[in-house]
C-alpha cells in the first residue's frame, strides 16, 4: 500500500505544480491546495502508516500494550491543515482584491499593469 | 439559500452542534477531538446558521465581532502556561494538574485550559474569515 | 588609554544633540580642544618612552575568542598618535574658518572627530582584531568626509571607490590576522612575537604575507591600488590634509612598520615591498609633472612619498628604518602645510589650476611663506628637516650591498620629481606676477594661515636642531623593529660625503626641472590619452562589468513571472536529486504487500485520481472546486483508515470551510480560462510530471530506510505518566509542545486579522487606479 500511497503522493505534487504554473489566478490557489494536501499525505506516509491502531491509550492502561501509529506526523499534519486553511483564505482574497484592481485575472497581464501604476 | 426546512432545521442545530464541540474539545485528552477540531466544528454551526438565516441574524445571536475571540483565545491559552510561573515557579508550559479526577473530564489540568483557549482562538479565526468574506462578497 | 581613544566617539555622539549650537559661532574652536588634550596627554609619554619603557592597557573585551582591547604605547604608535593630535588640532582650528557657515559644520566635526579616534585605535591596538575593527572605522569615516559635498556625483563616486578599495584591504586585514591568529593562538601582536619562528616556518607564510600586503597596499594607495587617492582629493581640503596625507594613508605603512620585526627580513617581504615601494614612487612621482590642480600635484607626491616609505621599511636595514621614521615625521609636517595653503588659495582665489595662478605674496604673504617654506623642506634643502630626511634615504640606499647604485639612482630621480611637485604647489602660485582678477582677493583669516605657519616653521626648528628628535622619537621608533638603535645621530651636517653630493645634484635638478618645464593644460592632455591603460580604468571596467553582468542576471533569472520563479526552483531540485538518485535506488517493490490491500482501499484511491484528474482538466471554477472538495474527502477517509481519527475530523472541517469559502466568493471570481498556449501546457506537464516522479522516489526512498521512532515512544510512553493524557497526538499539541501550538494558533490570528485588513481597510491607491 505505502507503494500506491507513494504514487499518489507524487500524483498530488505533479497536479499541484502543473496548476501553479497557469497563468489563472484561481488555477494558482487550487494549485496551492493540493501541494498542501501532497505534503501532508508525504509526512503522513514517512511516518509508516498503520491499520487500525490510531495513537490512543486503551482503557485501563497506563501506556500501549499493542502496536501504535506514529503520533508525531499526525500532531504535525493537525497543525499544518489548520493553518493552511488560513493561508488559503489569505491567498484567495489577495487574489480577489487584486482582481478588484486591476480587473484581469492574468497573472502575466498583472505584471505589465505593476509596471504602468509606476 | 434561505429554505424553509433548512432555517428551521438550522435553528436547533446550532445549539446542538456547538454542544457537540465542546464535547468533542473535552474529551480530546482522552479520545479523538480536541480544540483544533473542536473549534472548527463550532465555526462550522456558526457558518450553517449563517447561510440559513442571513449573517445579520447570525451576527445578532453572537452580540460581538468574532474577532475579539482571538485576543480572548490566546490570552487563555498563554495563561494556563503561565501559571506554572507564577504560581508554582516551575517553567513556562509546565502540565500541572489536580490530584482528584472529577467525573467525565477526568483529571482536571492546566493543558486543558490550553486546549480551550485553543479553541477559542480558532472559533474566532474561522469566523472572522468567514464573516469578512461573506460581507464583501 | 581607553578614554582618550573614546574622547572622540564621545565627542561625535554629543555633537548629535544640539552640535549646531556647539561648532558654530564664537565656540567654533572649541572641537579643537579636544585634539589638543589629546596632544598634551600624550606629549606626557615622550619622557618614558624615551627611556625604553612600553606603556601597556588590556582591557578584556571578548576574552573567550582572544578579542581584547589591548593597547600598546610605544615609539611607533606614540609617533603617529603625537601626528594624529597635533595635525588633528591645526585641522580642526583650520576647518572652523574653512567651513565657516556651512551648515552640516556639526557632521563634519563629527566624522573628523570618529576618525580621529578611530585612527588612535588603530595605532594603539596591540590586538589585531581590535586594530582591524579600527582600521575599518578609519575607511567608512574616510568614506564620509570624501563624499562630505554629497550633492555633487563626482564627490560621491570617490568615496565610493575609496570605500570599496580600502574596505576591502580591511577584508584582507582580517583574513590575514586570522591566519595568524590560528598559527600562533594568540591576537595579541607583542605575543605573536614570541612565536617569530612558528610564522616564518608556517605553510601560510605567503598567504599571510600576501593578505597584509594587499591591507597595507590598499590603505596606503600603493600601486596598482593607489587611484583612489587622487580621487578622494574631492574632499575637503582638511580632509585633504588630515585624511590623505598625514594619517590615514600612512596605516598601511603603520601596519607594516609594525609587522616588519614578525614577518620581515625574509626574501619575500623585502623583495616585494622594495619592488611595490619602487613602482609606485617612481610611476606616481612621473604623474605630478602633468597636473595642473594643486590638490592633484600634491596627491601624486603624496602616493610617491607613500612608495617611499613602502621601499624603505622593504631594504629592511636598520639604516632604512631610521630613514623611514625621520621621513613619516618630514613629510607629514610638510605635506600637511602644503595641503592647508592649497587650501588657502583655493579658499581666497576660487581656484585651484596652477596655470591661473600666481603673485599671491601681495594679498597673502603669511601663506606665501608657509608653502615656500614647506617647498623647500620638500626639496630638501638646508636647513630644513627635509634636508636630513632626503640624507638618511640616500644612506640607507647607498650603503645597500645589492644594487645600491640602481636604487639610488631611482630615489634621486623620485625626489627630483617630488620636489618638482613641492615648488609648484608651494612657490608657483605666490611668485611673479599678480594678475588683475586676482587683486581683490582678501586676506585669510588668521586660523587659516597660522595652522600651515606654524607647521612650516616646525619643520625648520627640527631642522636646525635635529637631537630634539633623536632621542625622544627616532629612536624608540627604530627600537620597535628590534634594532640596534646605539648609533642613531641625526644631524643637519656631515661634512663633505658622497650623500651631500647626492643631495645637492637633487636640488639642483628639482630647480632646474621647476624653471624649464611650466605645468600646461597640454601636458595633462597628453597623460590623459594613456588613462585607458591606468589601473584605475581597468579596475572600473571590471565593476562596470560585474554589474551589466549582475543586472543581464537579475533580469534572466527575476522576470517577475511567478510561474518562471518556481520553473526554475523546480528545475534546480529535480537536477539536483535527480543526480543524486542516479547513483541507483534501493526501494524494492513488495509485491506480497498488494494482496493485504482491501476494496475500500482501492475505490478510495480510484476517487482521489480521478478527482485530481478533473481538477487538471475542468472547464470550469465550480467543477474545478468540486472536485478539490472531493479530493479533501477522499484524503479525510484515507486518515480513517491509517488510524489518524484526529486528522480525519479535522480534514473533514476544513474541507468543509474551504468548500464554502470558495462558494463565497467563487461568482466574484474571475472566469476560468485557459490562457495559456498548447505548447506552454506540454512543457509545464513534462516539468509537474518529473516533479511528481522525484516526490515519489523520494517517498520510495525514505520508506526503504529504517525508522527511528525514539521520539515517537517517548511520547506515548510518558503521555500518560506523565500528562495524564491518552490521546497521544493532543497531548503532543497542548503538553509536550504547546509552546509550538501557542505560536501556531497566533500565526492563525495573524492571517485571519490579515484578511480583515485586506478587505476592510481599503487601498487608497489602488481605488483611484481603478477610476
Amino acid at each position: 500500500m505505502e507503494f500506491l500511497l507513494a504514487i499518489i503522493t507524487g500524483l498530488l505534487y505533479a497536479a499541484g505544480l502543473y496548476m501553479m504554473l497557469r497563468r489563472s489566478m484561481v488555477k494558482l490557489i487550487i494549485g496551492l491546495i493540493i501541494i498542501s494536501n501532497g505534503a501532508n499525505l508525504l509526512i503522513f506516509l514517512l511516518g509508516r502508516i498503520t491499520k487500525g491502531h490510531p495513537p490512543i491509550i486503551p482503557d485501563g492502561s497506563k501506556v500501549f500494550t499493542e502496536i501504535y501509529a506514529d503520533p508525531v506526523p499526525q500532531a504535525l499534519i493537525l497543525t499544518a491543515i489548520v493553518i493552511s486553511f488560513g493561508l488559503q483564505s489569505f491567498a484567495i482574497i489577495l487574489i480577489k482584491r487584486a482582481y478588484q484592481a486591476v480587473k484581469t485575472d492574468d497573472l502575466d497581464e498583472m505584471n505589465t499593469i505593476e509596471e504602468e501604476i509606476k | 439559500m434561505k429554505t424553509l426546512i433548512l432555517r428551521t432545521a438550522s435553528n436547533y442545530l446550532l445549539p446542538i452542534l456547538l454542544l457537540f464541540s465542546i464535547f468533542i474539545l473535552l474529551r480530546g485528552h482522552y479520545l479523538p477531538g480536541g480544540g483544533f477540531v473542536g473549534g472548527l466544528i463550532a465555526s462550522i454551526a456558526f457558518v450553517l446558521h449563517a447561510f440559513a438565516n442571513g449573517l445579520k441574524d447570525t451576527k445578532k445571536l453572537l452580540k460581538f465581532h468574532p474577532g475579539f475571540l482571538m485576543p480572548i483565545g490566546l490570552a487563555v491559552s498563554f495563561l494556563a502556561g503561565l501559571l506554572p510561573v507564577i504560581g508554582f515557579d516551575e517553567p513556562f508550559m509546565t502540565g500541572l494538574w489536580m490530584h482528584d479526577t472529577i467525573p467525565v473530564l477526568g483529571a482536571l489540568g492546566t493543558a486543558m485550559f490550553f486546549d480551550i483557549g485553543v479553541y477559542i482562538v480558532v472559533q474566532g479565526v474561522t469566523l472572522t474569515i468567514i464573516f469578512t468574506i461573506s460581507e464583501s462578497a | 588609554m581607553l578614554i582618550a581613544i573614546l574622547t572622540g566617539f564621545v565627542f561625535a555622539i554629543l555633537l548629535f544633540f544640539g552640535g549646531k549650537n556647539i561648532v558654530s559661532g564664537k565656540l567654533a574652536l572649541l572641537p579643537a580642544l579636544i585634539p589638543l588634550s589629546l596632544f598634551i596627554y600624550f606629549v606626557r609619554f615622550i619622557k618614558d618612552i624615551s627611556n625604553n619603557e612600553i606603556v601597556h592597557k588590556t582591557y578584556e573585551w571578548i576574552p573567550s575568542l582572544g578579542i581584547n582591547l589591548s593597547f600598546t604605547l610605544d615609539g611607533l604608535s606614540l609617533l603617529f598618535s603625537l601626528m594624529i593630535t597635533g595635525i588633528g588640532t591645526l585641522v580642526f582650528a583650520y576647518t572652523s574658518a574653512y567651513l565657516k557657515g556651512n551648515n552640516y559644520l556639526d557632521r563634519f566635526y563629527g566624522y573628523l572627530a570618529v576618525f580621529m579616534a578611530a585612527m588612535l585605535g588603530l595605532v594603539l591596538s596591540d590586538n589585531l582584531i581590535s586594530l582591524f575593527v579600527f582600521w575599518e572605522l578609519t575607511s567608512i569615516s574616510s568614506f564620509f568626509l570624501i563624499g562630505f559635498n554629497n550633492t555633487s556625483l563626482a564627490s560621491r563616486k570617490s568615496a565610493f571607490t575609496a570605500l570599496g578599495i580600502t574596505g576591502l584591504g580591511g577584508l584582507l586585514l582580517l583574513a590575514g590576522g586570522l591566519v595568524l591568529g590560528s598559527i600562533t593562538g594568540t591576537y595579541d601582536i607583542s605575543e605573536m612575537l614570541q612565536h617569530k619562528d612558528l610564522i616564518a616556518n608556517s605553510d601560510y607564510y605567503l598567504l599571510v604575507g600576501c593578505l597584509i600586503f594587499g591591507a597595507a597596499f590598499t590603505k596606503s594607495a600603493q600601486f596598482p591600488f593607489h587611484f583612489w587617492l587622487p580621487g578622494a582629493m574631492k574632499a575637503p581640503t582638511p580632509v585633504s590634509t588630515y585624511l590623505h596625507s598625514a594619517t590615514m594613508v600612512k596605516a598601511g605603512i603603520y601596519l607594516l612598520f609594525r609587522l616588519s620585526p614578525l614577518m620581515g627580513s625574509t626574501n619575500f617581504w623585502n623583495t616585494t615591498l622594495t619592488i611595490v615601494g619602487l613602482i609606485t614612487m617612481v610611476y606616481s612621482a612621473f604623474h605630478c609633472l602633468f597636473r595642473t590642480d594643486m590638490k592633484g600635484v600634491l596627491a601624486y607626491s603624496t602616493i610617491s612619498a607613500l612608495g617611499i616609505l613602502v621601499f624603505l621599511i622593504g631594504l629592511g636595514t636598520q639604516e632604512s628604518f631610521l630613514a623611514a621614521g625621520v621621513f613619516i615625521i618630514v613629510h607629514a609636517l610638510y605635506k600637511a602645510t602644503l595641503f592647508m595653503v592649497t587650501g588657502v588659495v583655493d579658499h581666497q582665489a576660487g581656484t585651484r589650476d596652477i596655470t591661473q595662478l600666481s603673485g599671491l605674496r601681495k594679498v597673502m604673504l603669511p601663506v606665501a611663506i608657509a608653502g615656500i617654506l614647506a617647498a623647500i623642506s620638500n626639496a630638501g634643502i638646508p636647513p630644513s628637516i627635509g634636508f636630513v630626511g632626503k640624507d638618511l634615504i640616500y644612506e640607507g640606499t647607498l650603503h645597500l650591498e645589492n644594487s645600491a647604485i640602481l636604487l639610488t639612482a631611482f630615489a634621486i630621480i623620485t625626489n627630483v620629481l617630488i620636489s618638482y611637485a613641492g615648488y609648484v604647489a608651494g612657490v608657483k602660485p605666490f611668485v611673479g606676477k599678480l594678475p588683475e582678477k586676482f587683486e581683490k582677493v582678501k586676506f585669510p583669516h588668521f586660523l587659516l594661515w597660522f595652522p600651515p605657519v606654524l607647521l612650516a616653521v616646525a619643520g625648520f626648528v627640527f631642522g636646525v636642531f635635529p637631537f630634539l628628535l633623536q632621542d625622544s622619537l627616532v629612536k624608540p621608533i627604530v627600537q620597535t623593529t628590534g634594532l640596534n638603535t646605539s648609533e642613531i645621530h641625526l644631524k643637519l651636517w656631515h661634512g663633505f660625503t658622497p650623500v651631500l653630493g647626492l643631495s645637492a645634484l637633487t636640488i639642483g635638478s628639482g630647480l632646474l626641472l621647476y624653471f624649464l618645464l611650466k605645468p600646461s593644460k597640454k601636458l595633462e592632455q597628453f597623460i590623459a590619452k594613456f588613462d585607458k591603460l591606468s589601473p584605475k580604468s581597468i579596475i572600473e571596467n571590471v565593476v562596470l562589468g560585474f554589474t551589466n553582468f549582475s543586472g543581464f542576471w537579475t533580469s534572466t533569472f527575476q522576470s517577475g513571472y511567478l510561474r518562471n520563479y518556481i520553473s526554475i526552483i523546480v528545475l534546480f531540485l529535480i537536477s539536483l536529486m535527480g543526480f543524486t538518485l542516479l547513483d541507483g535506488t534501493t526501494y524494492k517493490v513488495d509485491y506480497s504487500s498488494f494482496a493485504r490491500i482491501t476494496v475500500y482501499e482501492v475505490v478510495i484511491l480510484t476517487i482521489l485520481v480521478l478527482s485530481i484528474g478533473l481538477i487538471v482538466f475542468a472547464k470550469s471554477r465550480l467543477a474545478a472546486v468540486v472536485s478539490t472538495g472531493i479530493m479533501g474527502y477522499s484524503i479525510c477517509l484515507l486518515f480513517v483508515f491509517y488510524s489518524a481519527p484526529d486528522l480525519a475530523m479535522t480534514q473533514f472541517a476544513i474541507d468543509t470551510l474551504t468548500v464554502i469559502l470558495f462558494v463565497l466568493v467563487l461568482y466574484k471570481l474571475p472566469k476560468y480560462l485557459n490562457l495559456s498556449d498548447y505548447k506552454m501546457r506540454i512543457r509545464d506537464g513534462i516539468l509537474s510530471i518529473a516533479f511528481g516522479g522525484l516526490i515519489s522516489i523520494l517517498a520510495l526512498e525514505v520508506l526503504a530506510q529504517p525508522v527511528n521512532s525514539e521520539i515517537s515512544d517517548f511520547y506515548a510512553k510518558n503521555s500518560y505518566l506523565l500528562a495524564h493524557g491518552k490521546n497521544v497526538v493532543n497531548v503532543i499539541l497542548v503538553d509536550f509542545r504547546g509552546a509550538d501550538t501557542m505560536v501556531e494558533i497566533s500565526v492563525l490570528a495573524i492571517s485571519a486579522i490579515g484578511v480583515f485588513g485586506l478587505l476592510k481597510l481599503r487601498l487608497k491607491s489602488v481605488e483611484r487606479f481603478q477610476k
